[in-house]
C-alpha cells in the first residue's frame, strides 16, 4: 500500500488558504468575507494535523500530540470568533440595513 | 465471502430495514394512540385493526401531485428532504445491539463501526439534522417556512448543549466514548443490591435533561415550534407535498428511533436485561440482544407519542428560556456532581 | 487506496472552496463550506485524528455554520449585486494572493518535506487517552483560558446583538 506523500497535504492546505484569502480580499458581502476567513482557518488546521503526523515519525509521541491539541484550540477560538463576529453583523445591520463592507466607511478618515 | 464482511453487511441491513420500517409502524401507532388518548377510534378500516393504513398512506404519498413553488430556490428545495433521512441513516453505526459473539471461529462485535470516539460520532452526525429544516424553510420562499426554520436553528443549537452535557455525564463513570463499553459498565453488579446497574438510577437528573432535550431536538410536541400548525401553517415543510413531505416525516420518526436507542444504551443498559442468559448459539444471543434493545426503543417511542398528545405546545420565548436558563445550568451541575462522585469512588 | 480517498476528498474540498468564495448567494456559500469541512474531516481521519474529525463536524458544521445560516436568514442577506467592473483594490488583492500561492508552492516543492512518506499510523498515535492527558496536563492553563475566552465571547455576543432600548436612543 502506498501512502500519500506529505507534500500533497501541505499543497492542498496552501491552495485552500489562498482560495480563502482571495475571497476575503475580493468580496464585498460581509458574510462571504467571514466565510472565507473560516475557510482559511480550516486550511491551517489541515496543515497542522499533517505536520503532527509527520512529527510522529520522530518517535516522540508527545511532539505529535502538540499539533492535535493546537487544532482543538483553533476550534475553540473559531467558535468564539464566529459568535462575536456574527453579533457584530447583527449590530451593524440594525443600524445600516446592509452589510456591504464597501459602504461601511463611517470610521474612515 | 469472509465472516467479517458478511457480518458487517448483515448488521447494516438489519438496521436499515428496521429504521425504514419504523415510519409506517409509528404512523399507525401515533394515529391509533392519539385516538385512544382522545377517546376516538382512529383509522380502523384498512386491514385488521387498521394495520394496513400505513400501506394506504404510502400509496397515497406516491400518487399525490408533487408541487414545487415557482419562486423556490430549486437546488436547495430538492436537497432539503434528501438530507432529512441522512442523520438517522448514519448515526446507528455506533449503537451496539448485543454482546460479542463467536461466528465460525471469529469474534464479531454487534455494532457496525467500532470506533474509539463512538458517541462523539453519533452527536456529530446527528447535529447535521438542522440543515434539513433550515434549508427547507429558506428555499421554500414562504414567510411561514422561513419563520419555522429560524426557530429550528435557534432551538436545535440551544438544546444540543444540554443534550451533549447530559451524554457526557453518563460517560464519566464509564471512562470511554465507546457505547459497547457503556453497556458493559451497566451489565456488571447492581445498585443497592437489587436495582440493575443502569445509569438511570444514579443519574436520573441527567436522564431527564437528555429526554427533554431529545424532544426538542426531534421537534416533537411540546417543542414542535418549527412546525407549529396553529401559528405557522406547517412551518418549514409548508410547501412540500408527496414523497418530499414523506421524507421529512420519515426523518422525524427515524431520528426519534436513533435517539431512543441512544437513551436506552446510555441510561437503561442497552441490549442487556437482568435475568436473560446471553450464552449459547450466536444467532440466539444476537436475537436476544436485539429484541431487548428493540423493546426499550419501543417503550421510548410510546412515551414520545403519549407526551405528544398530552402536553400543550410551549411558546418560543418559554422554550429558549427553558433551554438556556434551566436545562443548561442543571446539565452543568449534573456533570460536576457526577464527576465528583466518580472521583470520590461512589459510582 | 489511501491515495484514491485522499484525491477524492481533496478535489471535493477544492471545488467546494471555490464555490464558497465565488457564489453570489451566501446560503450557497455556507452549504459549500459544509462540504469543504466534511471533506477536511475525512482527511483528518486519513491522517489518524478521528477525534478531531468528529469535533470538526460537531463544532464547525453542527454549530458555527448553522449560526451563519441563522444570521443570514435573520438579516435576509440577499444576493450580492454586481458592482460593474472590479475595483483596483480587488485586483491587487487577487494578484497578491496568486503571488503568495506561487511562493508557497515553490517553497513546498523544493522544501524539506519533499519525498517524505507519511509515517505509518500507530495505535498510540490514534488513541484518545494520550491526547486527553496532554490537553489536561501540559496545556491545562491554555485549556482554562480557552474556556474563559468562550465565556467572554458569549457575553460579548449577547451585549452586541441585544436590541438597544428606545430610552437610550436609537443610534449607537
Amino acid at each position: 500500500m502506498t501512502g500519500v506523500p506529505a507534500t500533497w497535504y501541505l499543497l492542498l492546505s496552501a491552495a485552500l488558504f489562498c482560495i480563502g484569502a482571495a475571497g476575503a480580499l475580493t468580496r464585498r458581502n460581509g458574510i462571504t468575507i467571514f466565510l472565507s476567513i473560516e475557510l482559511m482557518l480550516n486550511s491551517v488546521n489541515l496543515s497542522i494535523v499533517a505536520y503532527a503526523r509527520i512529527a510522529s515519525a520522530s518517535g516522540s509521541l508527545l511532539a505529535s500530540l502538540d499539533g492535535k491539541v493546537l487544532v482543538l484550540f483553533v476550534l475553540a477560538v473559531a467558535a468564539a470568533e464566529a459568535a462575536v463576529g456574527l453579533a457584530l453583523f447583527i449590530a451593524v445591520y440594525r443600524n445600516r440595513r446592509e452589510i456591504d463592507i464597501n459602504r461601511l466607511n463611517l470610521m474612515r478618515w | 465471502m469472509s465472516v467479517a464482511l458478511a457480518a458487517m453487511l448483515a448488521k447494516i441491513g438489519l438496521w436499515v430495514a428496521v429504521l425504514l420500517a419504523v415510519t409506517p409502524v409509528m404512523a399507525w401507532v401515533e394515529r391509533r394512540g392519539s385516538a385512544m388518548i382522545q377517546d376516538r377510534l382512529g383509522p380502523n378500516r384498512v386491514g385488521p385493526l387498521g394495520l394496513l393504513q400505513a400501506l394506504a398512506d404510502a400509496v397515497k404519498f406516491l400518487f399525490k401531485e408533487d408541487l414545487t413553488p415557482s419562486a423556490a430556490d430549486k437546488p436547495l428545495y430538492y436537497l432539503a428532504p434528501a438530507l432529512a433521512v441522512v442523520p438517522a441513516l448514519t448515526t446507528f453505526v455506533v449503537l451496539p445491539f448485543g454482546p460479542e459473539i463467536e461466528v465460525g471461529g471469529e469474534t464479531v462485535k454487534l455494532l457496525v463501526a467500532d470506533v474509539e470516539s463512538g458517541v462523539l460520532l453519533f452527536l456529530a452526525l446527528a447535529s447535521l439534522g438542522v440543515y434539513t429544516l433550515v434549508l427547507a424553510g429558506y428555499s421554500s420562499n414562504n414567510k411561514y417556512s422561513l419563520l419555522g426554520s429560524v426557530r429550528a436553528a435557534a432551538q436545535m443549537i440551544s438544546y444540543e448543549l444540554a443534550l451533549t452535557l447530559s451524554v457526557v455525564a453518563a460517560l464519566v463513570p464509564v471512562g470511554s466514548f465507546r457505547l459497547d463499553e457503556v453497556v458493559l459498565y451497566q451489565v456488571e453488579g447492581t445498585w443497592l443490591g437489587f436495582l440493575p446497574h443502569w445509569n438511570v438510577f444514579p443519574q436520573f437528573l441527567g436522564f431527564l435533561i437528555f429526554l427533554v432535550a431529545a424532544f426538542a431536538e426531534t421537534n416533537r410536541l411540546p417543542f414542535d415550534l418549527p412546525e407549529a400548525e396553529s401559528e405557522l401553517v406547517a412551518g418549514y415543510h409548508t410547501e412540500y407535498s408527496s414523497m418530499k413531505f414523506a421524507l421529512f416525516f420519515m426523518g422525524e420518526y427515524m431520528a426519534m428511533a436513533t435517539l431512543s436507542a441512544l437513551a436506552a444504551t446510555l441510561f437503561f443498559g442497552g441490549w442487556h436485561f437482568p435475568g436473560i442468559d446471553y450464552t449459547g448459539h450466536w444467532a440466539i444471543v444476537a436475537l436476544k440482544g436485539f429484541s431487548v434493545l428493540f423493546a426499550k426503543v419501543a417503550a421510548f417511542m410510546l412515551l414520545f407519542v403519549w407526551v405528544r398528545w398530552t402536553f400543550p405546545r410551549f411558546r418560543f420565548d418559554q422554550l429558549l428560556r427553558l433551554g438556556w436558563k434551566v436545562l443548561l445550568p442543571l446539565a452543568i451541575l449534573n456533570l460536576v456532581v457526577i464527576a465528583a462522585l466518580t472521583i470520590g469512588g461512589v459510582l | 487506496m489511501e491515495i484514491v480517498v485522499f484525491l477524492l476528498f481533496a478535489l471535493l474540498a477544492l471545488a467546494s472552496a471555490v464555490v464558497v468564495v465565488s457564489h453570489r448567494n451566501p446560503v450557497y456559500s455556507v452549504m459549500s463550506l459544509v462540504v469543504t469541512l466534511l471533506s477536511l474531516a475525512a482527511l483528518f481521519v486519513l491522517l489518524g485524528a478521528p477525534l478531531l474529525a468528529a469535533l470538526q463536524v460537531l463544532v464547525y458544521t453542527g454549530a458555527i455554520l448553522v449560526l451563519f445560516l441563522f444570521v443570514i436568514m435573520l438579516l435576509n442577506v440577499g444576493r450580492e449585486t454586481p458592482s460593474g467592473g472590479t475595483g483596483r483594490g480587488q485586483k491587487i488583492g487577487a494578484l497578491v494572493t496568486a503571488a503568495a500561492f506561487g511562493l508557497v508552492v515553490i517553497s513546498l516543492l523544493w522544501g524539506r518535506f519533499v519525498g517524505i512518506e507519511m509515517p505509518a499510523l500507530t495505535v498510540e498515535y490514534v488513541a484518545l487517552k494520550p491526547l486527553a492527558r496532554t490537553l489536561l496536563s501540559k496545556y491545562l492553563l491554555v485549556f482554562e483560558m480557552a474556556g474563559l475566552l468562550l465565556l467572554a465571547a458569549v457575553i460579548a455576543a449577547t451585549v452586541l446583538a441585544r436590541k438597544v432600548g428606545k430610552s437610550r436612543g436609537e443610534t449607537v
